[in-house]
């Protein structure tokens, strides 16, 4: 398959808007079209997204298949596998990113294995080798104790990237492209897999994914009540709580809250880790923070070295004393 | 129902981060002085089957790739309560990609022959790919769910939650299907004991490559479309700002101006 060209980003659409993750895939994939001196695309899917097209340019991409069908209105695999194989097979991109959600961790292995090629799922990093021209696709492993580089000789070269590990490029009105329909050609009888229902949870205060900064627990913590303090904590924050396995498998917290390989994987800016060691579960859900604050009684704890401010100590002392101060400081 | 779970053998991935080392040589990771277990997704996909046969009845069967597998780890899902082990025990099957191990597997399934579900861990603790499943979907044309968290089998179908960011979507896919297991599906049960004489007494199937009719060159090593250029251990600074006070009060006080200092709050 020489003659794949370019880099293709699939867009994932949220509320009618393009979502974050598609505009940082759109930042990734400039750079690497740029490396490559090739042009970038965007794939947008769904009901009504026509419209969006123009806003993958100004984040980018050159072109932009659209493919506009009352089938697509919500994520149904069969049909969005089918209709990213034909755009691939129609666009014959050496490189197509996704985002790694919900959504991209089940259709990106799909669309690789369909069309007799790989993809590694969960970038952190992703970079053109300036000798071979293929894609260097970095993603932690062992639960984030290690990373490892994977290459692949097949085209096209597939790549999910984590939430918020690539950069959006600034929105530019300025950039123009070119917008190219895709006909689905869908028959309703392919969706074997058929979604009757969309449940949202409402959590109370701010989703763990979304947060800047996240204040965790662990089992030190010792009870249900213990989390009422972070949670103190977090109010001045304007931060979300989470916690280690041990809380969630005790029944202190529900499992939604969980950060670790088991759980949700977040990168905030702000990283309380309080009463938790720093298991590698537990690190592989947090450890691509961008600063972890450390409050543990043990000075040995594994969460030291992971950490970039800490204070050795019992939680029950520090963390009100910490939050007293803070709420004075940001409120001063 | 009759269904199949694959589950892996793994590193302890509980064990302390100190125990993890990278062996240079052959690029591989190692937890030294910690027994291996079976990955924690593949005990969770296990869960999702066992608590079917606990309402509907049937068969389960555990499927696991690897070489030198170790007994007492991969009868795991026998004393969880397992109806059968098969291995694909051989050093051709092992260091291949989701590919190729999915190639080898979906041999496998094919051998077994009638299934109403296959079940795979989400992921695998290891490689962290959640590939294999998607993968064994494709070459076995089957519909497949990822990322479930609650299964209710109706006729014909079966009618799953699957997780999402904020909340869970609710599929329903025809059998017979592939099925990912996220850990919401609730804690994996603990062998009982008359679970744990049965495993002992049940000898697994061992089948290699030419078992199950796969050619050596797409399987394992020689199968791989994706290749690991390089596994590394992240660098890390290691420089941790202890702040410190007479009393533990003291110290929270400095942190907190510490942090507003740096900005970070």
């Amino acid at each position: 398959m020489a003659d794949n060209k370019g880099v293709m980003v699939f867009c994932e659409v949220a509320n009618g808007k393009l979502a974050g993750i598609a505009t940082e895939g759109l930042g990734a994939g400039r750079k690497l079209a740029d490396a490559l001196g090739e042009e970038l695309a965007a794939v947008l899917i769904g009901t009504g997204v026509s419209a969006l097209a123009e806003e993958a340019i100004k984040y980018g991409a050159n072109k932009v298949y659209v493919v506009d069908d009352p089938l697509l209105n919500e994520y149904h695999n069969d049909a969005f596998i089918a209709v990213m194989d034909k755009v691939a097979r129609q666009a014959n991109p050496q490189i197509i990113l996704m985002g790694q959600t919900s959504i991209g961790r089940d259709l990106a292995p799909r669309l690789a294995f369909r069309l007799g090629t790989s993809a590694t799922l969960d970038c952190i990093e992703l970079a053109i080798d300036p000798a071979t021209k293929r894609l260097l696709q970095t993603k932690p492993v062992y639960g984030g104790n290690a990373r490892a580089i994977f290459t692949m000789d097949t085209n096209p070269q597939i790549a999910t990237t984590r939430i918020k590990a690539m950069t959006p490029l600034a929105p530019d009105a300025a950039r123009k492209g070119e917008v190219i329909k895709v006909d689905a050609g869908l028959q309703p009888s392919a969706i074997k897999a058929k979604m009757l229902q969309k449940v949202k949870e409402e959590i109370e205060g701010i989703k763990l994914e979304d947060a800047q900064i996240v204040i965790s627990g662990g089992r030190g913590i010792g009870g249900p009540d213990g989390f009422k303090v972070l949670a103190e904590l977090a109010k001045p924050l304007k931060a979300a709580t989470g916690a280690s396995r041990p809380p969630c498998d005790n029944g202190w917290v529900p499992s939604t809250m969980q950060v670790g390989l088991t759980g949700k994987i977040i990168a905030p800016e702000v990283y309380f880790a309080i009463a938790i060691s720093g298991s590698s579960q537990h690190m592989s859900g947090c450890s691509g923070s961008k600063n972890i604050i450390a409050i543990n009684k043990d000075p040995e704890a594994n969460i030291f070295r992971e950490a970039r401010f800490g204070v050795v100590g019992d939680w029950k002392k520090v963390v009100p004393a910490l939050t007293t101060k803070v709420k004075e400081l940001v409120s001063g | 129902m009759d269904m199949i779970v694959c589950v892996k053998q793994v590193i302890d991935p509980e064990a302390p981060p100190a125990s993890f080392k990278i062996d240079a040589a052959s690029n591989k990771a190692v937890m030294a002085g910690v027994p291996p277990v079976i990955d924690p997704y593949g005990e969770f996909a296990t869960e999702a089957a066992l608590k079917i046969k606990d309402a509907k009845g049937g068969k389960l069967t555990a499927l696991c790739l690897g070489n030198a597998l170790l007994r007492e780890v991969v009868k795991k899902p026998l004393s969880m309560g397992a109806d059968d082990l098969i291995l694909l025990e051989d050093p051709a099957f092992v260091d291949g990609d989701a590919w190729s191990t999915a190639f080898a597997l979906a041999a496998a399934v094919k051998k077994i022959g009638k299934f109403d579900i296959l079940f795979c861990g989400r992921e695998a603790s290891d490689t962290n790919a959640g590939e294999v499943g998607p993968a064994l979907a494709e070459i076995l044309g089957l519909p497949c769910v990822t990322l479930v968290k609650k299964i209710e089998i109706l006729d014909g179908k079966a009618k799953v939650e699957r997780m999402t960011a904020d909340g869970y979507e609710v599929i329903e896919v025809t059998l017979p299907c592939l099925l990912t297991v996220s850990n919401e599906i609730g804690e994996p049960r603990y062998p009982t004991i008359k679970g744990i004489m049965a495993a002992k007494r049940k000898e697994p199937v061992v089948w290699k490559p030419a078992d199950i009719a796969v050619e050596a060159g797409k399987i394992g090593v020689a199968g791989q479309r994706a290749k690991m250029t390089k596994l590394f251990q992240p660098v890390k600074e290691g420089k941790c700002e202890i702040l410190t006070g007479d009393t533990p009060e003291e110290a929270a006080v400095k942190l907190a101006l510490r942090l507003r200092e740096a900005k970070l709050i």
